[in-house]
């Protein structure tokens, strides 16, 4: 017997069995094949005929991307990284505080533009990065903004802001006004009841916003592979791209580097499954 | 100023600092965009901002051949990806759904693909399909079904089919996750009426089941046409547009047009027509969504 009461066959059990295990073979594969190729040596990945099972493991291509190794001058990859997570960390952490305030504002007040307001924070999510990098090259670089981290962290915070708008009006709605009345009717100014009552509620939600917003700024390249120029704010996908410009290409390397901007994606979005979760058994709202 | 003391001035005032944001690093550069596409303005000659020439940008490229091909293979790419990822999706979720044991592994499994950036997954079928070191040739060549290189990503062809197999794979648990979402949401009730009533499956899921996903399929249409432009990162790394122009989209030859050929009222002009593509295909999405919305009574 399944969830909706039909009862299947064994053979179409197994077929169903075997669909979802092929499916989840080609959604894991491609990726777990890359990750595997960041801790081979160049020599099994070039070899004819390949070499299927990992013979060698090896961290050289991690110690070559940081300079450890006498093999190859290699790229700046700790200053991309570091570039990264000041860039993404920001801007996640400005967007947040000023999503929240604006989704706060949609879901508690009514008031007069709302509905066009709404739909012109959304619109403006459509706009296509590449579309947007154009005059943003054009305005950056007169006022000095070309290739600095504040300017990519301005952008991020404003493709960030309508998403986190939409995601916390949505947790914030489904926090009953009356827990608020209750605490100002208790002695608490709004201020108070909003800290002391609807934030700690909203707080699993507002994290899992702001991861989203952190994976957006961290695994963003459009803009910013024209908005940057040098180590001084070039970001990890930037870098990865610039491998391609070399020579040869060295498989081994970028593997090695995809895996080191997957390893935070990975993380974290591991821990917004869970907070979503946590997010729905915590909806009876436990006073 | 004593509306910004009344209780009416807190909400845009709670506002406020997110429409400054949005105003000053979205719709200002998009008015800039929009002067500079009726310009001549070439990025090797900063004077040419002011040179004004009308619509003349537009005009050109309504009669450019490079345009009208990038223009139909986008939104081609767009119509294919969308649909096959719907349908995928759709067949994955209700897969998934018939297992009972392990279900909730498998949903974080099928987030896979969803934590890998755009450049990534560019990135990683650049090397699955490369022709020499790839492993679909490596497996072809061992598995004796080639014995020459199929050159996926160096043909027009087939490097289209590349590339849109890569979007696909990116893009397809978007729809299966919020698709398993809706079924699990799915009321038994009726369901079990129906079977009463003599329905077969296919019945139940056709009148049944499939109005319900719709507000769901809606909901992943429109987050999915939010960010389809994704797909000039992947194309970049893939193939930079190539061989020939034979994989270019809308928004790579733009950025070709605007900086390497320093174009860029000419770019701003395709950026402005990518702009409203968007726009329009978002603005469908979810038109829809609130119609089949309102069609289940405000279900979710």
């Amino acid at each position: 017997m399944s969830r909706h009461g039909t009862i299947e066959k064994p053979w179409q059990r197994w077929l169903i069995r075997i669909g979802v295990f092929v499916a989840m073979v080609i959604l894991c594969l491609p990726g777990v094949w890359v990750i595997l190729t960041a801790f081979r040596p160049n020599i099994e990945v070039l070899a004819r005929p390949a070499i299927w099972i990992p013979q060698q493991w090896t961290l050289d291509n991690f110690a070559r991307l940081f300079g450890y190794s006498s093999e190859q001058q290699g790229l700046p990859v700790a200053l991309y990284f570091r570039n990264s997570l000041v860039i993404s960390l920001t801007s996640t952490l400005v967007a947040i505080v000023v999503g929240m305030a604006g989704g706060y504002a949609f879901a508690r007040y009514s008031f007069r533009g709302k509905a066009t307001l709404f739909l012109g924070f959304m619109l403006s999510r459509t706009v296509p990065g590449v579309a947007l990098s154009l005059p943003l090259f054009i305005i950056w670089s007169r006022i000095g903004l070309i290739d600095t981290s504040w300017g990519l962290i301005l952008v991020y915070m404003a493709v960030n802001i309508p998403f986190t708008i939409w995601l916390t009006d949505g947790f914030f709605r489904q926090i009953p006004v009356d827990l608020s009345e209750a605490a100002q009717i208790d002695g608490c100014t709004p201020w108070q009841a909003f800290w002391k009552v609807e934030f700690p509620l909203a707080r699993s939600g507002l994290a899992s916003a702001a991861i989203f917003a952190f994976l957006t700024s961290w695994n963003e390249y459009a803009l910013a592979s024209q908005l940057t120029r040098t180590t001084a704010s070039k970001t990890m996908p930037v870098g990865l791209m610039d491998f391609t410009a070399q020579f040869t290409v060295d498989w081994t390397g970028m593997s090695a580097m995809a895996v080191l901007i997957i390893i935070p994606a990975l993380v974290l979005t591991f821990i917004v499954q869970k907070h979503l979760i946590a997010g729905l058994t915590f909806g009876g709202v436990k006073g | 100023m004593t509306f910004f003391r009344s209780p009416r001035a807190v909400p845009y005032l709670l506002l406020l600092p997110a429409i400054v944001v949005i105003l000053s690093v979205v719709l200002l550069p998009l008015l800039v965009s929009f002067y500079s596409s009726l310009t001549g303005y070439n990025l090797t000659k900063p004077a040419t901002l002011t040179q004004f020439v009308g619509l003349r940008n537009y005009q050109r490229l309504l009669g450019n051949e490079d345009f009208w091909w990038a223009f139909g293979r986008t939104f081609l790419f767009v119509t294919i990806t969308l649909n096959v990822e719907m349908l995928l999706g759709l067949g994955l979720a209700l897969l998934v759904n018939k297992i009972t044991w392990g279900q909730r592994t498998l949903r974080t499994v099928m987030m896979f693909p969803m934590m890998f950036s755009p450049i990534l997954v560019g990135f990683q079928f650049k090397y699955i399909f490369n022709d020499a070191v790839g492993l679909v040739n490596n497996a072809l060549f061992d598995l004796g079904l080639i014995d020459q290189p199929i050159p996926w990503l160096v043909d027009g062809n087939l490097a289209n089919f590349s590339i849109i197999f890569a979007e696909i794979w990116m893009s397809t648990s978007i729809f299966a996750i919020l698709l398993l979402a809706g079924l699990l949401a799915l009321p038994k009730e009726p369901i079990e009426a129906a079977r009463v009533d003599g329905c077969n499956p296919w019945q139940v899921f056709r009148h049944i089941t499939l109005p319900f996903l719709m507000p769901f399929v809606y909901i992943a249409m429109t987050i999915r046409s939010l960010d389809v432009a994704r797909a000039y990162d992947m194309v970049k790394i893939m193939t930079n547009g190539g061989p020939a122009g034979r994989t270019e989209l809308l928004w790579t030859l733009m950025t070709r047009v605007g900086y390497q050929n320093s174009q860029m009222g000419m770019a701003n002009a395709m950026g402005y027509v990518s702009i409203v593509l968007s726009i329009v295909f978002t603005f469908y999405f979810y038109r829809k969504l609130v119609g089949a919305r309102g069609f289940m009574g405000g279900a979710q």
